[in-house]
């Protein structure tokens, strides 16, 4: 347990305090005491705070995490405070203080119980032992490789650490989610408790998948954003710079990949590549607050192993108003 | 680009949100984010700590300020460029009439009750303002949007009634935990600490009805009685006693479990007397330090049960004299939630049936709605991405979208085509209602109060036939014709001044809402008691039957606790507590029943009253 620990004094570990239950109860009759005991003893870093991850952060710090740990270099851009609540605009000079650190005051103000507190640094600068810290990882605002390379590390620690991935472009929004291997209890219908087990892939084993291969409605989404992650990769942009006129050469490249993969172009409309691209990094409010919802749901579900984990994508887009979960993982044979 | 239109329609447009709870604060902040420039926030509530876990604009510190207020100070921290009006005030005032809502683009709805869902959506039908209403409960959620003429209103489809018991199945054959409740808040906590002059059935019934001596006075404490005497006095009257007197009605027990009288000599054998409660962090009292209980998730013994009610009921008159008389139920009085739990336990316990935990009965006593932020923040989102579209007025693309814990064909949001407007709802189309009533022996009050305020919702009616006008509610009114209307009332329909007879059509108008219906009388002798307690039937609404209704595959959509309303699929149902006792509660209502509607604080009220005008109709989808 984190710093609450402290302040609950002498309790007993199986008990909440009369302050946590006063202020957890409406969430306690929903996910039940032992969830949100285990829910207090988790440990979560989020790196790269966008409106979505800011969303996020609001949603676990309320719920009651154990500690949430923040890291974002970036100072405040107006870019960065468009879909960002957690920064005061009252005119204060923010001088040099990044992005993580303006945003750990509001959180820790949101619930006292929670202990909240930034890093500085980069995330590549870290090694594998710095992540056996945390239980989750949120990586938002990153590109395809940095994405990687958390996940390889978070995937190579003795104890398991989940792994999301969060991005907002404009009209919709992605989560991908790995929970290694994943054993929790649910309940059945006749009232007993079954064990179940999920596996999940890496992100770059997922990203492998064959197109072919792939379940037959997926999202058009999903490969949309292969082919824009991809583009940013090869012209070595960064995350979301991009603009209507990379069409040509994103339309060059959708029929390259299509070819490779044996997917019809169609798959891919130019509609919707020019509305990623023309979304670039911008990100719409409503939309990180679904998404930042549904991801703080997702992170709270794995931290008190209660809930039906989403597998292994998600995805939200305000066009036709669904939100869709995707399995992106070659079927394990049977 | 498409941003850039967005933008625009935003920039320019002018809201009304209508709550500041869970989905208010979430749905202010995207607002604000989003650059609306414009909003106007009406909530009538003061900030509780329950609140504190996801009602995230507010802080310990505001507890007991305005939600509106507070909710716009906060958002103005990160935005303070915009303009937020707040009004601390209920949006059934009268100042919030059809010419306030004419200066809005478009209506946002994050409240919690029924009553109020109904008033708004008649505001926005008679100002032809758009309405996006939502309600969250748990992980389950939904947006619909509301636009007259185009789609349905708000009220074009029925709602759930109130969970409701038969008197007899409370007072004497409870079968379980929440019946003991209800007799616990609405029989015994009321006779004990509520208005002495109402009415009160908490006897229980020995044969042919016959109350027990009719001993009205044995809940008056003597002089010479101190106040332990006293309080073991009542604890063997109502679990001992009464329910020796209810097991000589064998005709009752012939077919049930017969209940276990509880005496305190059983329970108890030797009482100490007990120190006095503390005083809680807030200043409320508790009676659970000085028995020795804190885990507020454990359940206590029979005997721990009994040491709490004796505690309990003796602080109400040791410490809390004052408000004895006047006191209702209210799950935010910590001595109050003791004594209920305690009360409902011991009576379970005669009744065979499981006890449970205070935090447990809490939940069942003060219908207390699950809540998370998550959930909220989702629904906040869909909320602001469809008013959006209103402000775009993006034709045919509006949809209402159902938030579900369970994927369903893949999906956590499933948007669906909104539905049109029902043809015979008598709030958004001009279609009579018929009334079956006896016109030589109902008076108009009851007929003011079972139809037009309780089924109709209507808050300032006003009653004409042909050219007559016979009732009226409102402040200014003349003393002389204020007085001619209290006579009316008390008045059987046929002997008013313009007589009620068969075939009379009554026009009933609520000026507030600016809705106005015809009821053709249809004389009637007789109702059966049972099925038709309030002697009087309203039809003539029907909800629309619609093939495709449905969203899922399944064939049997429900309408669920509160306003949440979802297609029947097994997975969204899998967790859903208390879902079947819902549906069993149309079954077992007949003859009188007790009320347990009971506003949350929050998001979305429990189950409502039935707008709807029979029985049958409820089940329809």
């Amino acid at each position: 347990m984190g710093s609450d620990e402290c302040e609950s004094g002498g309790h007993k570990a199986e008990e909440l305090t009369a302050q946590e239950t006063a202020l957890y109860d409406r969430q306690i009759r929903v996910w039940g005491v032992d969830a949100q005991r285990r829910l207090s003893k988790s440990h979560i870093m989020v790196s790269g705070i966008t409106g979505a991850t800011a969303e996020f952060c609001k949603n676990i710090v309320l719920a009651g995490i154990g500690s949430l740990t923040l890291m974002d270099q970036q100072l405040v851009t107006e870019e960065a405070l468009q879909a960002n609540f957690l920064i005061p605009l009252d005119g204060t000079d923010y001088g040099e203080k990044s992005l993580a650190e303006l945003c750990c005051n509001s959180l820790r103000d949101f619930n006292p119980m929670v202990q909240v507190s930034f890093v500085s640094g980069n995330l590549l600068q870290f090694d594998g032992e710095f992540f056996d810290k945390f239980d989750a990882v949120i990586v938002g605002h990153s590109s395809s490789t940095t994405k990687k390379i958390i996940n390889e590390k978070c995937r190579n620690r003795p104890k398991p650490v989940a792994f999301y991935t969060v991005d907002c472009r404009d009209s919709f929004g992605e989560i991908f989610v790995d929970l290694q291997n994943y054993t929790y209890s649910k309940k059945t219908k006749d009232g007993s408790t079954t064990k179940c087990c999920m596996t999940y892939p890496s992100i770059e084993d997922a990203i492998a998948v064959p197109w072919k291969e792939l379940p037959k409605r997926v999202t058009k989404l999903y490969f949309a954003m292969r082919v824009i992650e991809k583009f940013e990769h090869s012209n070595g942009r960064k995350y979301g710079e991009t603009g209507v006129s990379d069409l040509s050469d994103i339309l060059n490249l959708r029929k390259e990949l299509c070819a490779s993969q044996a997917l019809n172009e169609s798959h891919i409309p130019v509609k919707l590549l020019e509305r990623v691209l023309a979304a670039g990094g911008k990100e719409h409010p409503p939309v990180c607050s679904i998404i930042g919802g549904t991801l703080g749901q997702e992170v709270i579900k794995a931290m008190s192993g209660k809930g039906d984990p989403i597998k292994n994508y998600y995805y939200f887009d305000s066009y036709d108003g669904k939100g869709v979960i995707e399995d992106i993982s070659i079927p394990i044979a049977t | 680009m498409d941003s850039d239109i967005r933008r625009m329609a935003i920039k320019d447009a002018k809201v009304l949100m209508v709550g500041a709870g869970g989905i208010g604060c979430e749905l202010l902040k995207t607002l604000a984010l989003s650059g609306f420039q414009d909003i106007h926030i009406i909530d009538m509530d003061t900030i509780e700590v329950s609140n504190l876990n996801r009602q995230f604009l507010f802080r310990k510190s505001h507890m007991g300020l305005s939600k509106a207020k507070v909710a716009r100070d906060a958002v103005l921290k990160f935005r303070p460029h915009i303009n937020i009006t707040s009004y601390h005030a209920n949006v059934k005032d009268a100042e919030f009439n059809v010419e306030f809502f004419k200066q809005f683009n478009v209506v946002l709805n994050g409240l919690d009750n029924l009553d109020a869902r109904r008033h708004v959506n008649r505001l926005c039908l008679a100002s032809n303002v758009p309405l996006v209403e939502s309600g969250t409960t748990g992980f389950l959620g939904q947006v619909t949007v509301h636009i007259k003429g185009k789609t349905e209103c708000y009220e074009c489809q029925t709602k759930p009634t109130p969970k409701t018991y038969p008197v007899c199945t409370i007072t004497s054959t409870p079968s379980k935990f929440v019946h003991c409740i209800v007799w616990a808040k609405e029989l015994l906590f009321a006779k004990l600490f509520g208005d002495k002059n109402q009415a009160n059935d908490l006897n229980v019934h020995s044969k042919d009805g016959d109350s027990t001596n009719h001993k009205e006075d044995v809940f008056e404490r003597s002089s010479e009685e101190n106040f332990d005497e006293y309080c073991c006095r009542i604890y063997d009257h109502v679990f001992g006693y009464n329910i020796e007197v209810a097991l000589t009605n064998e005709e009752t027990w012939r077919r049930r479990k017969k209940p276990t009288p509880i005496f305190i000599r059983d329970v108890l054998p030797k009482i100490k007397t007990k120190k006095n409660g503390i005083l809680f962090e807030n200043g409320s009292v508790s009676a659970l330090p000085s028995v020795g209980l804190k885990n507020p998730q454990e359940i206590w013994s029979i005997a721990e049960n009994t040491n709490v009610f004796l505690e309990a009921l003796k602080l109400f008159f040791e410490q809390r004299k004052k408000e004895i008389g006047n006191l209702t139920f209210d799950k935010d009085d910590q001595l109050a939630v003791e004594f209920v739990t305690a009360a409902a336990n011991i009576r379970a316990s005669s009744f065979g049936i499981p006890l449970h935990s205070l935090f447990e009965a809490k939940g069942i006593a003060g219908n207390i709605v699950h809540a998370v932020a998550t959930t909220n923040a989702i629904i906040a989102g869909l909320i602001v991405i469809e008013a959006i579209k209103v402000l775009q007025d993006v034709n045919n693309n509006y949809r209402m979208t159902y938030c579900v814990e369970h994927p369903i064909r893949k999906m956590l949001l499933m948007p669906v085509e909104p539905f049109e407007p029902n043809k015979s709802c008598y709030v958004c189309s001009e279609t009579p209602l018929l009334l079956e009533i006896n016109t030589r022996s109902t008076k108009l009050k009851d007929f003011v109060e079972k139809i037009v305020k309780n089924k109709l919702g209507m808050t300032s009616p006003l009653i004409m036939i042909g050219s007559t006008l016979i009732y009226e509610v409102g402040d200014d009114l003349e003393e002389d014709i204020a007085a001619n209307y209290t006579r009316n009332l008390e008045k059987v329909l046929f002997e008013l001044p313009a007589p009620v007879t068969h075939g009379t059509i009554l026009n009933v108008e609520d000026l507030l809402q600016e809705l106005s219906c015809n009821i053709n009388i249809k004389h009637r002798e007789e109702f059966d008691e049972e099925k038709e307690p309030d002697g009087m039937v309203l039809s003539g609404w029907t909800s629309q039957v619609d093939k495709d209704r449905t969203t899922s595959s399944s064939t049997e959509p429900q309408i669920k606790d509160n306003n949440v309303i979802i297609s029947k699929s097994e997975e969204v149902f899998r967790n859903k507590r208390k879902l079947s006792e819902i549906s069993k509660s149309d079954e077992a209502a007949t003859g009188k029943e007790i009320d347990l509607n009971d506003d949350d604080d929050d998001d979305l009220v429990l189950l409502d009253e039935d707008p709807g005008h029979s029985n049958k109709m409820r089940k329809l989808r």
